[in-house]
């Protein structure tokens, strides 16, 4: 299968296979007017098989969400052509709005308002607690 | 402007002076008679308590402050939908300090983000309760003069009693503490206590189920209730409930000066016939409770 290169715009690369349709969605790529490539199980040298997301127009993404979905992507941003940025994600310290707390006992289940933010606390084993209760994410 | 939402937010400098200061209220109660005058406190309870409200508001007047508030969620706005955030809002511009009780999880937190004064959390569901910790600190520390080297049995529900995961996590900072956990396997403490604090601070333990096999070796038994309704079924509870009710006779193995605590309220786990034995230290604890709450109002009010 062959897809041509982008020449302006943003490839999410090194996804774990089954990851880059959660990012997909997680992000409403599916919004966006311009041309999104959504690529599962490319063969990979270093991981065997990955996915990989192509988005031919240099949008605003969030960066912390990927991190927290799949710590190991990177994110080239390409202009006229060429990667002039290219950053290895790592998984982000807070993640806001994105997962909400299962906890019923948590006081985010009652005050509506409340931003949902978890933290990481255990790099190594990719654990993320909620700022209220501690609960782990699940 | 300091408030106290988890036990771990002090430091154990900063533990050991709230206990000093304890201390020498016990010592010298007339010397600290006046030194809230002037000041209020709130006590905002969204869910029954007994010795930690009372507490709070005795060690207050004891201060010579004065103390408002409310001891049940119906008594106040939140019972016509208002939020945690707004009755902060509110009750910050009328006090000078707040303690609070909430059944849901992460309130107090909520609560330091809107407020203008120092917030102490009171117990927020089965989360956090840093005072009872301090109560037992203090407790520990005037029966055995010192907070480390001993070895201490927490016996009972030790998955769902919030008291018994904050000392556990305030005592992994002494150095030399062995800990016995003791209970039911469908109530042992959660895998994150274990590895998180216990496995990750080196601190010796063990697991058993029945309390017999090692009465002899405790310093501290700190006792919980065993709740029926934390079972799956009725026959686990019968199966299991008369192992963790501490007797006369259990103790005839126990060491001469151990310490048995308990964060009360009780129901049936200590019989009443322990209440005449001198080891018995638990309505000592809720003493020392109201003290360290002093030590405790004074320190984030800045008051010397």
């Amino acid at each position: 299968m062959i897809l041509s290169p982008i020449d302006n715009g943003i490839v999410l690369d090194h996804i774990k296979p089954g990851n880059g349709f959660e990012i997909y969605n997680t992000l409403k790529l599916s919004e966006l007017n311009c041309q999104v490539a959504l690529i599962l199980n490319a063969q990979s040298i270093k991981m065997g098989r990955k996915d990989i997301i192509k988005i031919a127009e240099p949008i605003d993404l969030d960066l912390d969400v990927i991190g927290y979905i799949d710590p190991g992507v990177t994110v080239n941003f390409v202009k006229d052509g060429k990667v002039v940025k290219r950053m290895h994600l790592e998984a982000p310290e807070l993640v806001k709005d994105v997962i909400k707390c299962k906890n019923p006992r948590c006081i985010t289940s009652t005050e509506q308002e409340l931003r949902h933010i978890f933290k990481l606390t255990d790099r190594e084993k990719g654990v993320y607690r909620c700022m209220y209760c501690e609960s782990k994410a699940k | 402007m300091r408030s106290l939402i988890d036990i771990l937010e002090l430091t154990t400098d900063e533990i050991n002076e709230l206990l000093d200061v304890a201390n020498d209220i016990i010592d010298n109660p007339s010397k600290y008679s006046e030194k809230c005058h002037g000041k209020k406190l709130a006590t905002l309870f969204f869910e029954p308590s007994t010795r930690t409200r009372l507490s709070f508001e005795a060690a207050m007047y004891e201060l010579g402050g004065n103390v408002l508030g409310f001891s049940e969620a119906q008594s106040s706005s939140s019972a016509k939908g208002e939020s945690v955030s707004d009755t902060i809002r509110t009750v910050s511009c009328y006090a000078d300090i707040i303690a609070m009780r909430h059944p849901k999880e992460g309130a107090p937190y909520v609560a330091t983000m809107k407020s203008r004064v120092p917030i102490i959390n009171a117990g927020d569901g089965g989360h956090n309760h840093p005072t009872q910790t301090l109560t037992d600190l203090l407790t520990i520390k005037r029966e055995k003069g010192r907070l480390n080297g001993f070895t201490i049995g927490f016996c009972g529900d030790l998955k769902f009693g919030r008291t018994v995961h904050s000392l556990i996590s305030a005592l992994s900072r002494y150095e030399n503490i062995k800990m016995v956990l003791i209970s039911p396997d469908e109530l042992k403490v959660p895998e994150y206590v274990k590895e998180e604090i216990l496995d990750k601070k080196g601190i010796e333990y063990r697991e058993v189920t029945t309390l017999d096999e090692v009465m002899g070796e405790l310093d501290i038994l700190y006792m919980t209730r065993v709740q029926k309704e934390r079972f799956f079924n009725e026959a686990d509870y019968l199966r299991l409930k008369d192992t963790y009710i501490l007797t006369p006779e259990k103790l005839n193995s126990a060491k001469s000066d151990l310490a048995i605590l308990h964060p009360l309220p009780r129901v049936n786990e200590i019989s009443v016939a322990v209440d005449d034995d001198p080891r018995a230290k638990y309505f000592d604890q809720v003493l020392n409770g109201k003290y360290v709450r002093m030590a405790l109002i004074m320190k984030l009010l800045e008051v010397r």
